[in-house]
């Protein structure tokens, strides 16, 4: 063999080498903001989430006439206004959607007293319809026309497959040895990033800011936020690029992540998802620790909480988009107004800047 | 195949080894007894030894021991001990600065942040007792200190991200943790805190500097060893005395760009940007949150960031009603 020859041999082996961290097959690619700016979305076709097959529903939907739930049953205190028909439908589709095959209606109810609140499984059935409808209500922001069902996140398990608590903390804070101080773990959460990596409780529990980025371009005693505290704002942003599927530019603008004008519209229906996902643990969630047994709780004993994950499970959107309400309307709820921008301008909050940087740079 | 025309050296000189002139009655000892290999002669001076550590070289020693120590270890001890977890999740682990409750108090508590203190300080002082160290070889050898300068200039950068940029931010949180993985979503978070980096003119200048010296590394190297065979690795005698070989070289370039560094100059040109690559991307890194606190907007405002049309989108917070 010449040299030249074991040359170019072992170009060829350190290319070989290289090209293992490409990621191999097909991958469909899609424009999505002005030309030279990098929005566009990558995507694996084969390793991309596949819709997942909507159920069938238990039987076709009966109409709202009749006799009322609450006139049939006893102890219905959300649905009473559904007809009895009606009722039994959900309950045969939450059944479905829920409860373990073996056990059934009595994943939730003692057969010999269907009214009876003796189950815990029951009283979390009834917040969490109380739950759905006021995503589909309230958070309309989010879900738009779309809306959730049960299926939504349980997708046939009794609990759904991706859903958080507080992390398990460190024997000893004090105390250097099993102390990561909450980072610097491989961890799907963050996106295998050393970034924290439980951003839930601080931002999907609590209200956290999640602006890290100033709207100033001088420093401010206003805007005192420490690196630290960006590196906490971006685990969260790394669990949400996970849990969508989808990379930073599906929302932002890399120019300015801070910059709402430069930003797609799914920014602002992430926005929405934060606070509603917060309405959820908060308001929802966090309201049944005391009926949860112990297994159904973290490590603090705290219940399991939803994060972006727990309804997206890898799609941008649940379900591929697909949309379950029509076909249980019972758990539809009057939309509610949502904000809307009044004249088109923003708020005196915006800096001029941010909400118009073409004028600035015109100005010059 | 062309004599000069190999991806290795050729020549390797062998005889008596080289001791160096006699040193001074204050001066450790060389250390080591020399001794040539085949194969460091094939990508340098095949003769290895004796070195000459001192006082400053065995200090500096100590010191970035000490600090490679305190990271290890705590890294070690961040994963309970278990030498085979240390191993797998080695690229993950760090030893971070304390957080922004300890301002930038002196002592902190060795878990909160204090090992980090003890790490940056030991390394710190190694780094600059090993600058000393070339600056002294350099006078000891009769030579310029330009190698120190040019050291000086990386020091200024790492001690900028480690300790002057805290202090005048007051916040040891602000400095960088020791760590693969840990260091590197660092500098991604403080370029999104601060308004995206790239809009920092000294470290657009830094970037300039860092791909210009690896522009004009090759371009010299390339050039010395094209013109190899009519002895144009004898660079220095040809500042003053140009030969074919300079010519050629001279040449080659004025007649592909039409200008030409000379053999005197290509030398300045690669060491001002090698040192300017640092020293901008300090005083860029300086002005970060002291001065400027979302880059993005100061440029802008400055007319200096191209503007894309807007997508209409509003902060929804900012509307009436709006949940926060």
């Amino acid at each position: 063999m010449t040299r030249a020859a074991q040359i170019l041999g072992a170009a060829g082996m350190a290319g070989t080498v290289l090209l293992g961290g490409c990621e191999i097959g097909p991958k469909a690619t899609q424009q999505t903001g002005y030309r030279g700016t990098g929005m566009d979305q990558i995507v694996n076709v084969r390793s991309a989430v596949k819709a997942a097959a909507i159920p069938a529903p238990p039987y076709a939907l009966p109409d709202d006439s009749g006799p009322r739930a609450k006139e049939t049953y006893q102890n219905v205190k959300v649905l009473g206004d559904v007809s009895t028909e009606r009722f039994n439908h959900l309950m045969a589709a939450i059944s479905q959607w829920v409860a373990p095959p073996e056990q059934g209606c009595n994943y939730c109810h003692n057969p010999n007293n269907m009214a009876s609140d003796e189950k815990y499984t029951k009283i979390v059935a009834r917040r969490m319809l109380q739950m759905t409808r006021q995503i589909n209500g309230k958070w309309s922001s989010h879900v738009k026309t779309t809306g959730v069902t049960c299926y939504t996140c349980h997708r046939g398990n009794a609990v759904p497959a991706y859903k958080w608590a507080i992390a398990e903390g460190v024997a000893d804070p004090d105390s250097i040895v099993r102390n990561k101080h909450g980072q610097n773990s491989p961890n799907v959460a963050v996106g295998y990033a050393s970034l924290p990596y439980d951003p839930f409780q601080t931002y999907l529990n609590g209200k956290a800011q999640i602006r890290v980025a100033s709207s100033s371009q001088y420093p401010s005693p206003n805007h005192v936020v420490s690196i630290k505290d960006a590196e906490k704002s971006y685990g969260l942003m790394m669990h949400m690029s996970t849990a969508l599927g989808v990379n930073c530019t599906y929302c932002h603008n890399t120019q300015s992540f801070r910059s709402w004008s430069l930003s797609r519209p799914q920014r602002a229906t992430a926005y929405y998802g934060i606070r509603m996902v917060r309405d959820i643990n908060g308001e929802y969630i966090d309201s049944l620790t005391g009926v949860f047994p112990a297994y159904r709780k973290g490590p603090h004993g705290d219940p399991y909480k939803a994060n972006c994950q727990t309804c997206h499970q890898g799609q941008s959107k649940p379900l591929g988009g697909i949309s379950m309400l029509a076909a249980n309307p019972t758990l539809k709820a009057p939309p509610m107004p949502t904000a809307a921008p009044e004249g088109g301008a923003a708020g005196a909050a915006v800096p001029a800047v941010l909400a118009n940087p073409q004028a600035m740079t015109q100005r010059q | 195949m062309a004599s000069y025309q190999n991806i290795f050296t050729q020549i390797q000189l062998r005889g008596a080894p080289e001791m160096g002139p006699a040193l001074g009655p204050y001066d450790f000892p060389r250390i080591g007894k020399p001794g040539f290999s085949y194969w460091m002669g094939k990508i340098g001076n095949a003769q290895i030894g004796p070195i000459y550590l001192g006082g400053l070289g065995i200090l500096s020693l100590m010191f970035g021991f000490l600090a490679f120590e305190v990271v290890g270890l705590n890294m070690w001890a961040s994963v309970g001990w278990d030498p085979v977890q240390f191993a797998r999740q080695l690229p993950w682990l760090a030893l971070e600065p304390p957080g922004p409750e300890y301002g930038f108090q002196l002592f902190v508590p060795l878990a909160k942040g204090g090992w980090w203190q003890i790490a940056g300080f030991s390394m710190s002082a190694s780094v600059l007792l090993w600058w000393l160290r070339t600056f002294r070889r350099a006078k000891a050898l009769g030579l310029g200190t330009h190698v120190s300068w040019a050291f000086a200039s990386a020091i200024w950068l790492m001690l900028v991200l480690g300790f002057i940029r805290p202090m005048l931010m007051g916040s040891w949180a602000e400095a960088v943790p020791f760590g693969i993985f840990p260091h590197l979503d660092w500098t991604a978070a403080f370029s999104i805190r601060y308004g995206n980096l790239f809009y920092n003119p000294f470290h657009c200048l830094s970037i300039v500097f860092l791909y210009g010296s690896t522009l004009l590394f090759a371009m010299h190297g390339a050039t010395i060893l094209a013109v190899g065979r009519y002895g144009g690795e004898r660079e220095l005698e040809h500042i003053t005395d140009r030969g074919t070989a300079a010519e050629r070289a001279a040449l080659f370039w004025r007649w592909t760009m039409g200008f030409n560094a000379t053999y005197e100059s290509i030398h300045r040109w690669a060491w001002w940007f090698a040192v300017l690559t640092t020293l901008v991307g300090g005083i860029g890194i300086l002005l970060t949150g002291t001065v400027v606190d979302n880059w993005y907007l100061w440029a802008i405002q400055h007319g200096y960031a191209p503007d894309y049309p807007g997508t209409g989108v509003i902060d929804p917070a900012t509307l009436p009603g709006a949940s926060q």
